[in-house]
């Protein structure tokens, strides 16, 4: 079966200074979670906004393939990605507040995608809209229809960008960090919210997260992103059974776990900070910062495989990281 | 758990803010941190736990003396912190705040950043300083060419340990972290927290950890106390709240943690869609329109200062 | 992009320039700018008919050379422009700042205070004040300084109600800093860079305020050599001599928009640096 989203080689540049995205390359196959893992300035978040058209002036996006079932995004046209965006293709960001206009009521915002995509009219367009606020858990749809984005929770108002995604009936869903900016019981009510949808409507998600926990929780295939390149991936089983790269090794030891982590006992961390890359930097990212670094790590290197899907990018054998 | 005297003792503090000054709108007051008490022995670290509006942010500006309250009180040592003038309790209380960007004055260097409560003294003599300053940023990890520097110069990591570096000059007994970790990426967060842990044993400090990660508190607390709507609704030793929560709404935090276990999928924390208000708390038990065991008598009966196996647990049921 | 840091450039030496012929004018004009020939009245500048390079910009109807004239009123431009700033500055920015960090009743006084300075027109009471006590150049600046100084407590008080929130104030209170400290070292530094652009608007505006004064003989008195003055007296003999009011009106012109200029690519610079 051709997977929804196919990515393969996606670069992107900002103004020439900051190479953000360093040929990254994922599927995203029908029905599945793939979450996308890194810490901030990784490129995960540009990666996501590559996909959509979605870049600030001045990024210049490549890719090999970029493939939306069987559109290719390179080819199409602003308008044609217009008409994607909100309808097959959705996304939902970090902070609701920001991509809900406090102008317009819920409804009315949440009417026009669908009025904009399927040329209905408003009252078929507000009966779409209650029936999918009811989908996504919130009593009293009519009530909430007619209210304004400030007048409701943080919770909410996901739920909210949830149902708003979900109004065309899209194939793939991408949500960007979509619970970060949420206390803890809230986002294990969106987060299982979003797994109850998947499975129900078939959809394809791509999860953007910088959470391992919601990783291990969430996802069916997994990439981890660093300094712009994907260093690994594999599924999520064999991801948390069997890291491979450095990188993922020192992320994982770096999260307390309740109940395993004794007190006085330093945590695992990773020395140094992100580095920031510019056009033209070779070698892997993690270099400075890894404890196994070879001369070899300033070339260029290639993913290895560390089991049947399961690929790495590091000149080292799986058993030696 | 008691016996050696408290480093901090926190009495029944209360904080109301008066909002909408609107025309129409009467003041209806918000009651951030509604009635909390604490004691602390020198040394221990009390870990504070709860979502957002739940007071811990309010409490901790109280208790650095940064927000008056509106009753009750907060002694360090025996001695009431509000009878201290401001260099005094600087040298016994010190914050280290969330956002290393914003904690951070733009506009000055390294060493003066840390210098500051050492010259707000008044009576530090300049060398002397200057010494103090760089065997501090040498502690916190950062390097001597550091202290020139201005924090747009320095990552989130950096900056923190500069933040770290200035509530330490002054050997304070209590630091106040209020959300620490919560601006930085995990893999920074696990620096912060093991040179947060290392100060701590080679300092003899006391903290109050205030956070909303629990796997973070478990990690460096060695008492945490859960504060829903303003209030601590349960406060015990780490291992043995972990172990055993017994308020609902601690067993719902901590079925909310997702560890990075695959296949166990997402929990269902059994909370309904109401959002804790501060404005309007509920009556009776205030976690009754959330929680998932309330019965009739939780709509009206007070939970309030009950004490379940020796510890505080404020709920009816427990 | 280029252009603009162009302009701001070209405003800064404008600004720059004008700053130091005020400074050095002695050194640089040529004559005395009160020595009046009465012999040499009305000469047209040296790139006209009659004119000659004994005076580069001709002469006034006193016979008193243009150019050291119009050198020495880049001092009296000058002096007034920073002068002015300088007063109002300081009222405004103590006001500002106080209220905006304070809140609550001092900030109810402050914007009282900007309220009341809003609704005096500014023109109107200059001239009372000059009309009824005699003009002086301290006086001019002193009547200027102490009503240009709302937009400092404007902008003052807004930018301070931003820094007040942020952890660095927590954090220096916390470590027992005085007020005093607070408010100097913490809050002023990072707030003077959106002062710097009132400054530029206000320098601006007090030195065209001081040339409208001048030129309704209310500002600075004669024989002082301000260009409001210089355009005000050449006024009588425009239509034959028109040299008389475009030399000192273009330099004014070309003052101010060098003083905008200059504003605006602070301003830009300052935006840049948020982001």
């Amino acid at each position: 079966m051709s997977p929804v989203l196919e990515v393969a080689n996606l670069r992107v540049d900002f103004s020439g200074r900051t190479a953000a995205v360093r040929g990254v390359s994922l599927k995203v196959q029908r029905g599945e979670t793939h979450c996308l893992v890194g810490e901030s300035g990784c490129g995960k978040s540009v990666s996501a906004l590559a996909v959509m058209g979605l870049l600030a002036r001045g990024a210049v996006r490549d890719a090999d393939v970029l493939r939306f079932q069987d559109t290719d995004l390179t080819r199409l046209s602003e308008r044609g990605m217009a008409r994607l965006r909100g309808d097959k293709m959705a996304m939902i960001f970090q902070e609701p507040m920001t991509s809900l206009n406090p102008a317009y009521t819920i409804g009315s915002q949440m009417a026009e995608v669908y009025e904009r995509h399927r040329g209905a009219g408003r009252r078929a367009a507000l009966d779409r809209a209650a029936e999918l606020l009811g989908r996504v858990g919130i009593t009293a749809p009519g009530m909430r229809l007619a209210q304004f984005p400030h007048q409701l929770s943080g919770g909410l108002r996901q739920r909210v960008m949830i149902a708003m995604a979900l109004m065309c009936d899209p194939e793939l869903l991408i949500a960007d960090e979509p619970t970060t900016a949420l206390d803890v019981t809230v986002q294990a009510q969106i987060l299982r919210l979003l797994q109850t949808l998947q499975r129900e409507l078939g959809l394809s998600l791509l999860l953007i997260t910088h959470d391992l926990g919601i990783v291990a929780r969430m996802a069916n295939q997994v990439s981890v992103m660093y300094a712009g390149e994907l260093v690994e991936s594999a599924t999520a089983e064999a991801l948390f059974a069997a890291p491979t790269h450095p990188y993922t090794r020192g992320l994982l030891a770096c999260i307390p776990i309740p109940g395993t982590v004794r007190r006085d006992e330093p945590l695992g961390s990773i020395p140094g900070t992100v580095p920031r890359i510019s056009p033209g930097f070779a070698g892997c990212g993690f270099r400075d910062r890894c404890t196994h670094a070879l001369p070899a790590c300033a070339q260029t290197v290639a993913l290895r495989s560390a089991a049947p899907g399961h690929a790495y990018r590091c000149v080292l054998p799986a058993e030696w990281t | 758990m008691n016996s050696s005297p408290a480093a901090i003792e926190v009495m029944n503090i209360r904080r109301e803010f008066r909002t909408g000054r609107g025309m129409f709108a009467s003041a209806r007051p918000v009651r951030a941190v509604d009635g909390v008490s604490f004691a602390l022995p020198a040394g221990q670290v009390l870990g504070i736990v709860g979502e957002s509006g739940c007071g811990k942010s309010t409490l901790a500006r109280m208790i650095l003396g940064l927000l008056p309250a509106s009753s009750g009180e907060v002694r360090v040592d025996g001695r009431r912190l509000d009878s201290m003038d401001r260099r005094e309790r600087a040298r016994l209380i010190q914050p280290v705040f969330q956002d290393p960007f914003s904690s951070l004055n733009p506009r000055r260097t390294v060493e003066e950043i840390v210098s500051l409560p050492l010259a707000a003294q008044g009576d530090v003599p300049r060398a002397q300083m200057r010494e103090r300053v760089m065997e501090m940023l040498a502690r916190v990890g950062l390097s001597a060419e550091m202290a020139g520097r201005q924090p747009a110069q320095l990552s989130g990591g950096q900056r923190q340990r500069v933040a770290i570096a200035r509530a330490l000059v002054l050997r304070p007994r209590i630091v106040v972290c209020d959300e620490p970790t919560s601006a930085l990426d995990v893999s920074v967060q696990a620096q912060i927290l093991n040179l947060l842990a290392e100060l701590r044993r080679e300092l003899g400090l006391t903290y109050l950890f205030i956070s909303h990660n629990l796997a973070v508190v478990e990690h460096i607390a060695t008492e945490v106390a859960v504060m829903y709507l303003g209030r601590i609704v349960e406060q015990a030793e780490t291992d043995t709240l972990f172990r055993g929560p017994s308020h609902p709404y601690t067993r719902a935090l901590l079925a909310s943690v997702l560890t990075p276990e695959p296949g166990k999928g997402i929990p269902d924390v059994g909370l309904g869609e109401s959002y804790p208000d501060p404005a309007n708390i509920p009556p009776g038990c205030r976690f009754h329109p959330r929680c998932p065991m309330a019965e009739n008598r939780c709509q009206s009966e007070s939970p309030e200062g009950l004490v379940r196996g020796g510890r505080l647990v404020e709920c009816l049921l427990a | 992009m280029k252009l603009r840091h162009l302009a701001t450039a070209l405003g800064g030496v404008i600004v720059a320039f004008v700053l130091l012929v005020g400074i050095f004018a002695p050194l640089l004009a040529p004559h005395d700018p009160f020595a009046q020939d009465l012999m040499r009245r009305m000469v047209p500048p040296e790139w006209m008919e009659g004119g000659s390079t004994a005076n580069w910009l001709g002469t006034d109807q006193l016979g008193r050379d243009y150019l050291s004239r119009l050198i020495y009123g880049a001092r009296i431009s000058m002096l007034i422009g920073i002068l002015t700033v300088v007063t109002s500055g300081t009222i405004g920015i103590t006001l500002g700042v106080l209220g905006g960090f304070f809140g609550g009743r001092v900030d109810d006084v402050v914007m009282f205070a900007i309220t009341c300075r809003l609704s005096i027109p500014l023109i109107l009471v200059a001239l009372t004040v000059v009309a009824l006590l005699g003009s002086s150049l301290t006086l001019v600046i002193l009547t200027l300084g102490l009503l240009l100084w709302d937009r400092f407590a404007v902008v003052a008080r807004t930018t301070t109600m931003q820094v007040r929130n942020l952890d660095y104030i927590a954090a220096a209170r916390a470590a027992g800093a005085s007020l005093a400290h607070i408010l100097l070292r913490e809050v002023l530094p990072n707030i003077l860079s959106h002062l710097l652009v009132v400054a530029t608007l206000e320098m601006a505006l007090a030195i065209l305020l001081e040339a409208t004064l001048s030129f309704l003989g209310l500002g600075v008195p004669s024989p002082l050599p301000s260009w409001g003055l210089m355009i005000a007296e050449g006024k009588d003999y425009m239509f034959f001599s028109p040299w008389v009011i475009m030399v000192p009106g273009v330099t004014l012109f070309v003052l101010v928009m060098g003083i905008n200029l200059l504003g605006d690519g602070l301003r830009d610079l300052l935006r840049a640096e948020r982001v």
